[in-house]
């Protein structure tokens, strides 16, 4: 992985959709790694690969593309690996370019640009099973011959026909280093390259690479100039005179590039396909149902609903095993620790709580990605995207925003994970930072308990449903304005174009999906669950110390003839009350006060901000119900119920007012009030940064809107 | 000279200029759509945006506004044009 270390790599490229991590996962066995590179959330995936006869090379899976003029981070880290421009990573000692043998012409485009870089290449024509389905001959002898010699695969990643083949060429290519003749540009094209490449050797002291040289002339933005550290009049002056040079060639400057690769690659096709009739039908008709008028979004809703009900609901019974089974992990290991409290307390609230913590998430995250795999490996995710794009591009998302966000009404964590379908990196962002808006499971409780013990008591089961689902829709409410603000004020990222490849359909092949599925969970715990973790332990540390036990004793002394239960309830409450976490929360209780929050609800709402769904046991701690109280808890509502403020200008009146209650659920439907979701956007945004901005911006957006809810509904009422 | 945004579902058209210093251009010339080549709209999307146009053999999206500069000859019959020559 790292530069010092010895032996071969090669890079893997194509274009997207063409079977590359299906040939990927067949040349390396599944023996793989994944990782990111430095700086960017573009995953790096290496693994061993046996050449045949024994020698083993390192295979690394680059991002799909189409073309290596650098619009995406992906894009860029394609070029920047394969011109040894990355940090950690050598240059590649060959390239295997995977092809779509039905579609060669627009393939090979990829492929004539990366003959620039002068590296052994291997071409692999994969689903070549389609391609003779469809009835195209290809001649891949007569192709070899006009490409240079260079080997000429034809596979079926899919039925892993042929992949010892490739395995053969990738020996012969690093063995023989057999190149791709380069492009003959027109001379005055060629003229303008050299004027570009001595313009640069002039200004930095060294030549530049040819593949950075195009770049340079034929993008109309690229990074490669910063990159070489050449600035920008002198550069701008050079690049100018270059492009009136291809102008007087007869081309656009920005269009040359293209031009001239699809003219070349139009001759050197000649005669290497034979046959082949209408390469799209079987999938146009299938698109005649999926994307009808009328038909395509009924089919699309139905998907969508089985995806989320899979999701909200079956992943609930892995859940219940999984929280059972570390309940039963508790008790089993409570009594080994019995005569240290603090130990046992800390091993069981702390660390296996803290595990189970990031442990529940897995079910969610292992089935809506089992969804995802299965939806892009067959083509209709693009679908997706395209039935619903109208609905999200007003406001700088686009119709891959929807998956993730209508995950996020299960759990915001998957539905983060879920937007690296995403290709364009603003909205990519854009929609992780809206996914926590929307009302996920774990608010559920928090609605219960109150329209439970408040609504419908007060105003009837209507007015519970009513609220119930108004809150749903509180977060999507702030979700879209602040999507919209987000893309067209802030992301200073370049917008990618939304040209969406609709791939033939595919049947999914098993493997990939279960690889993927279980990718993406490894990944999870690895990175932020150990984030959950930590957390996990410091709010038990903040919530337990200090322990004085004379609060305990003062206690017991003055019960008597009272229920031990009640006893118990009390000792924790004023345990509590006079830890870190009660001390704190009674101390900014004047920051909640305009919400109408006392200090117990204070310290509930801060003891939530690594899950919110602890408010409802955390408030049956504080209110001395004891522990493990549900939002169904009768004793919990009556309690909440019965509370009244005992100081300050509302003594008397109660704590849990209208006002005050719908304040709470709001304060809950906005506040970003989970450690996994920030841990999680951490991981995927590449850094705490935006993470961080999310917290502040939800925090206080809660605040303010509870403020505003209770200020406003007390003045009503 | 029409733009392809206002083709209707099935017709065809020959491409006549785009704009290359967009990024969308860009991407749809890398995918092989160059002056001169036979394209189809497939499809608009049920709610009217995004458009898919098929050519050289593939189906590709783009947004309607994006499709307002790109120029088209449409000729009424003119079958979709094989991206290779016929041996």
């Amino acid at each position: 992985m790292s530069a010092a270390e010895p032996g071969l790599t090669v890079a893997l490229v194509g274009n997207p959709n063409t079977g590359k991590s299906t040939l990927f996962n067949a040349l390396t066995g599944l023996r793989q790694r994944v990782g990111n590179y430095p700086g960017v959330t573009v995953a790096r995936k290496s693994g061993q690969c046996d050449c045949g006869d024994g020698t083993k090379v390192e295979l690394i899976d680059l991002p799909g593309l189409y073309s290596l003029s650098a619009a995406s981070p992906d894009e860029q880290v394609v070029i920047d690996a394969l011109s040894g421009h990355l940090a950690d990573d050598r240059r590649p000692d060959a390239v295997v370019v995977v092809i779509d043998a039905t579609n060669l012409l627009r393939n090979l485009f990829l492929a004539s640009q990366l003959s620039e870089l002068n590296l052994p290449v291997v071409l692999v024509l994969n689903q070549a099973d389609v391609a003779a389905e469809q009835g195209l001959k290809i001649n891949t002898e007569l192709l070899s011959r006009r490409l240079g010699g260079i080997p000429v695969v034809l596979t079926s990643a899919w039925k892993g026909e042929g992949i010892s083949a490739v395995r053969r060429a990738i020996g012969e290519a690093l063995r023989a280093r057999v190149r791709m003749p380069a492009v003959e540009w027109p001379p005055l094209v060629e003229e303008a390259l050299a004027d570009v490449a001595a313009g640069v050797a002039a200004d930095i002291g060294r030549a530049p690479g040819r593949a950075d040289v195009e770049r340079l002339l034929f993008d109309s933005t690229t990074s490669v100039g910063q990159r070489l550290g050449w600035a920008a009049p002198r550069r701008d002056v050079v690049i100018r005179a270059a492009r009136d040079k291809v102008r007087r060639a007869g081309y656009n400057p920005l269009a040359a590039e293209p031009l001239i690769h699809y003219e070349r690659l139009r001759k050197l096709l000649e005669g290497v396909v034979q046959g082949g009739g209408n390469r799209t039908g079987g999938s146009a008709a299938v698109d005649q149902v999926l994307l009808h008028r009328v038909l395509g979004p009924v089919v699309f809703a139905g998907i969508m609903l089985g995806m989320f009900a899979a999701v909200f609901w079956l992943a609930k019974f892995p859940m219940q095993w999984i929280s059972g089974g570390v309940d039963a992990l508790k008790l089993g290991v409570a009594p080994l620790l019995d005569g240290m409290p603090m130990l046992q307390s800390l091993v069981t609230d702390g660390m296996i709580g803290g595990v189970g913590a990031f442990l529940a998430f897995l079910p969610q995250i292992l089935i809506l990605f089992l969804f995802v795999s299965i939806l892009e490996d067959s083509g209709y995710m693009a679908r997706a995207a395209f039935i619903m794009d109208r609905l999200f591009s007003w406001c700088g998302l686009n119709g891959k925003s929807f998956v993730p966000l209508l995950s996020g009404f299960a759990c915001a964590i998957p539905g983060i994970l879920s937007t690296r379908t995403i290709e364009d990196p603003k909205a990519r962002l854009a929609t992780a930072f809206a996914v926590p808006f929307m009302s996920c499971s774990a608010r559920f409780p928090v609605y219960a308990l109150m329209c439970a013990a408040f609504i419908g008591p007060l105003y009837g089961p209507g007015w519970e449903s009513v609220v119930m689902v108004g809150m749903h829709c509180v977060g999507l409410l702030f979700a879209v304005p602040t999507a919209f603000v987000l893309t067209r004020f802030v992301l200073k990222v370049k917008p990618q174009p939304f040209v969406l490849e609709l791939p033939r359909y595919q049947m999914p092949k098993p493997r990939d999906v279960l690889w993927r599925m279980w990718q993406n969970a490894a990944e999870f715990v690895s990175r932020a669950g150990t984030v959950i973790f930590a957390i996990t332990i410091i709010v038990w540390a903040l919530s337990y110390f200090p322990r004085d036990p004379a609060v305990e004793q003062r206690i017991r002394a003055t019960a008597v003839g009272v229920a031990p239960a009640v006893v118990d309830a009390q000792v924790q409450s004023a345990y509590v009350e006079q830890s870190w976490m009660g001390r704190f929360g009674k101390s900014v209780q004047p920051i909640f006060d305009p919400c109408g929050f006392d200090w117990k609800i204070t310290v509930g709402v801060l003891a939530s901000f690594p899950a919110r769904e602890v408010i409802v046991s955390t408030l049956g701690v504080t209110y001395s119900v004891g522990e493990g109280a549900e939002a169904d808890s009768k004793h919990l509502q009556q309690v909440m119920r019965d509370a009244k403020w005992t100081e300050g200008p509302r003594v008397g009146t109660p704590i849990f007012s209208l006002a005050a209650i719908l304040a709470l659920m709001v304060f809950f439907a906005l506040c970003s009030q989970c450690g996994p979701t920030v841990a999680t956007l951490a991981q995927e945004t590449g850094g705490w940064k935006w993470a961080a901005i999310s917290f502040v911006y939800m925090t206080a957006l809660a605040w303010l809107m509870a403020v505003a809810v209770y200020q406003g509904v007390s003045r009503l009422a | 000279m029409t733009p392809l945004s206002q083709l209707l579902p099935g017709q065809y058209g020959k491409l006549t200029s785009l704009n290359p210093e967009r990024s969308v251009d860009q991407r749809l010339m890398a995918l092989g759509l160059l002056p001169g080549m036979v394209l189809k709209l497939v499809r608009k999307a049920p709610l009217g945006d995004p458009l898919a146009i098929e050519f050289a053999g593939q189906v590709v999206s783009l947004r309607l506004t994006e499709a307002q500069t790109i120029i088209i000859d449409v000729a009424a019959d003119c079958p979709i044009q094989r991206p290779r020559p016929q041996a």
